[in-house]
């Protein structure tokens, strides 16, 4: 199958690591990945800071950009999530009803890894190798916005060396909320010391998630701890394979190196 | 009727009542997220209910369905709530009771001022009630030499305490019964000075000092959860009684009513005393449901008036993302379940709606810059949306009113925020593919900052609080597929 990668902004800019297992995993899987060039941001962040007029080019540079393919991939569920339910609303709240549908029909056409993953292509077991003790945040908006559900642990379940063990009150945010980070720095260090504690008590060594952006969060928090307890995208776990002779691919598995 | 249109409706008005906070709700957030009793407080009580709460209504196979129904019914109501106020208007006067119409909070407080004067009397017994909250109508009696005493037990609490609710349903939330034992040994005339902090013990220390006053005053002041248009029937749901006392110990009753409590039908009703308790209390039925039709001759109060209050409600209903925040019926799931709302508590929201709903009602009653800060108090994470028993949007209404906001901003200001500038040279970089990857490789000088990014100017210094930055990496996504 011919897959449009719609790498988001700031996996693009700051965790290109998650990106790039995105197209080995697929690639891997038998399928060839395309890159659009001229997609930069989907506009969540100004469409959630209430600047809906800034979004709305950028809105139609998405809309541009993906509309030739059949199926567009994100490594996050966010910025799906904004794809889905925001990109037509700015467009009609603009007043421009053609780029609304055609927002929606590129809307239909996305989805989040994991969805592409267990609903379009039809696997749980993509083969991936990867001996970690890990703990699954849902993100918020994979868990309520797009409704993943349980896809990302079923892929997780049959990752081969994985020990995968419960959130607690995995369900809470973990207080990124784009500028909510920074708007109401406070509470939204309170509400990440809360998921930091949460995660530590699983004694995972690895926090994963859907989304580079709650996890930069959680990363940044953990980090600033020097718990020694990372983060890594799902994507990069599933693009993980069994070690060969190889050290480079050995570092990346974790089958040697952390 | 004929309709004159008179140009936009009013919000509610400053100056009276309490819908506007003295601070925005950053700098008081971090007051209360400083206080520790106040977090275990906080988080011991909504996991309760919320656990409470999650395992009744997994026993509703068809909770879904009855979420859709409220939703409906009120959007029905919404759609024709002029029609509809007008036949309860008839329903209520041919049943005995009068109808007095209140522009807003200044109005309320007068129309039930005025009433009580009327009766002589020098003291009224209150329900909890939001709406008078809502209007500072017990403020309003005080300045006219008349005692209003609260009821409910958390609502006497607060008013002991000299203190503010704090949560729509439980308004002491706040409080630890240590606390509660407290402020009972403190402020209640006569009570046992061997007062224990079991919650019964203070549960009858009230009961002890309410019952006089249920005997005693001849003028009570309710608000209602619904009113049946086609029957003029007023509801009032409860768990501890008082309000039964007080809608049947007087001789007059006043109710202050939100105009939007409305339902059309009798049969409306089936739904949403499903859905209120369920959704609130965790319990499958509430212990009192009061419902009374006007008057009836030698039971209960011989007086009845019903207050219905716009304060800003037209407003909402205006504005065609915003007035679903109009269906709440006031069941706080949305606080239980808010993580910031957890932390922070309802104080620093300012008005007396918190939380989630509080932070979509509040802003548009008065007019959106006048709680400019509330639409910002929420990371979008959702979870209120799920826990809505009549499926608001909450989300979306937030992200709606952060548009506006940015919008009257820009009407009110000669020059942009800050921020609107920094948005919109985003928004044009990224609108530009060669200036967008020459900001991807000006970002990587970010690595001078250092991971805990000590020198970074506000607002972004928020960030390095209490996280590290990430480290840019050597070579962005488009650079690397571009070597492949």
């Amino acid at each position: 199958m011919r897959i449009a990668l719609f790498v988001t902004c700031l996996a693009d800019t700051m965790f290109p690591e998650a990106a790039k297992a995105t197209v080995r995993l697929l690639e891997r899987l038998g399928h060839e990945v395309v890159f659009p060039q001229d997609q930069t941001c989907c506009g969540q962040m100004h469409i959630n800071t209430g600047y809906p007029d800034d979004a709305l080019r950028l809105v139609r540079r998405h809309v541009r950009a993906f509309a030739p393919y059949d199926v567009v991939v994100a490594p996050s569920g966010s910025c799906v999530g904004s794809v889905r339910h925001q990109h037509a609303m700015v467009a009609r709240g603009a007043g421009d009803e053609r780029l609304a549908s055609r927002a929606e029909e590129v809307a239909r056409r996305t989805y989040e890894l994991s969805e592409l993953l267990v609903d379009v292509l039809g696997v749980t077991d993509v083969g991936a190798f990867y001996t970690h003790r890990v703990t699954y945040q849902p993100t918020c908006h994979s868990l309520r916005m797009i409704r993943v559900g349980d896809k990302p642990l079923r892929l997780l379940r049959q990752v081969r060396g994985l020990d995968l063990v419960e959130l607690p009150q995995a369900e809470q945010c973990c207080g990124f909320g784009g500028t909510f980070a920074v708007k109401n720095a406070d509470t939204s260090t309170a509400m990440l010391a809360d998921k930091m504690r949460h995660v530590l008590s699983t004694r995972a060594d690895v926090c994963t998630a859907g989304d580079a952006s709650c996890l930069m969060h959680i990363g940044g928090g953990l980090s600033r701890l020097r718990v020694g307890v990372r983060t890594v995208h799902l994507a990069e776990i599933l693009a993980s394979t069994e070690p060969t002779g190889d050290p480079a691919e050995r570092a990346r598995t974790g089958g040697v190196t952390a | 009727m004929s309709e004159i249109f008179l140009g936009m409706p009013a919000t509610a008005p400053r100056g009276v009542g309490n819908l506007r906070g003295d601070e925005p709700f950053p700098v008081a957030a971090r007051r209360s997220l400083a206080d520790a009793q106040l977090r275990r407080n906080l988080g011991h009580a909504t996991a309760t209910i919320r656990a409470k709460s999650a395992a009744v209504i997994d026993e509703v196979p068809d909770w879904q369905e009855l979420r859709e129904a409220g939703r409906a019914i009120k959007t029905d109501v919404m759609a024709r709530l002029p029609e509809l106020l007008a036949q309860l208007e008839v329903a209520v006067t041919a049943a005995g009771g009068t109808v007095h119409w209140a522009a807003d909070a200044v109005e309320a407080n007068r129309i039930v001022t005025d009433l009580v004067r009327a009766t002589g009397s020098d003291r009224v017994m209150k329900v909890k009630s939001m709406a008078t909250q809502e209007i500072g109508l017990n403020e309003a009696l005080e300045a006219a030499g008349i005692e209003a005493v609260e009821t409910d037990l958390a609502e006497l609490i607060v008013q002991l305490g000299r203190d503010k609710p704090s949560h729509i349903l439980v308004p002491a939330i706040h409080r630890n019964r240590a606390e509660i034992r407290e402020i009972f040994l403190r402020e209640m005339p006569g009570v046992d000075p061997a007062l224990t902090d079991e919650p019964a013990i203070l549960a009858a220390a009230a009961r002890r000092h309410l019952r006089r006053t249920f005997l005693s005053t001849r003028v009570a002041v309710s608000g209602a959860n619904f009113a049946v248009a086609e029957t003029g029937t007023l509801a009032v749901v409860e768990s501890e009684g008082n309000g039964r006392m007080c809608l049947t110990l007087p001789d007059t009753l006043i109710t202050v009513m939100g105009i939007e409590k409305l339902v059309p039908t009798w049969a409306d009703l089936e739904v949403f005393l499903q859905l209120l308790p369920r959704a609130s209390t965790g319990e499958r039925m509430n212990p009192y449901t009061s419902m009374w039709t006007g008057v009836t001759p030698g039971d209960g109060p011989q007086e009845f008036h019903l207050v219905l209050l716009d304060n800003g409600r037209s407003a909402v209903l205006a504005d065609e993302v915003g007035r679903q925040a109009l269906h709440c019926i006031r069941c706080s799931a949305c606080l239980n379940v808010c993580p910031v709302y957890e932390r922070t508590g309802g104080h620093a929201y300012g008005s007396v709606y918190p939380g989630p709903i509080g932070a979509v009602l509040s802003p548009q009653l008065t007019g959106v810059e006048d709680n400019a800060s509330l639409p910002y108090a929420s990371s979008l994470c959702g979870a209120c949306f799920d826990a809505c028993p009549v499926m608001i949007d909450i989300p979306s209404i937030l992200v709606h009113l952060r548009a506006q906001h940015t919008a009257a901003y820009r009407s009110d200001h000669r020059l942009p925020s800050a921020e609107a500038v920094t948005m919109a040279a985003a928004a044009y970089t990224m609108d530009h593919r060669p200036l967008y990857e020459a900001a991807q490789r000006a970002a990587r000088a970010s690595r001078f900052v250092g991971r805990r990014g000590g020198g970074l100017p506000p607002p972004l210094s928020g960030w390095t609080i209490g996280r590290d930055l990430p480290q840019p990496p050597p070579q962005t996504f488009r650079e690397w597929w571009a070597q492949r």
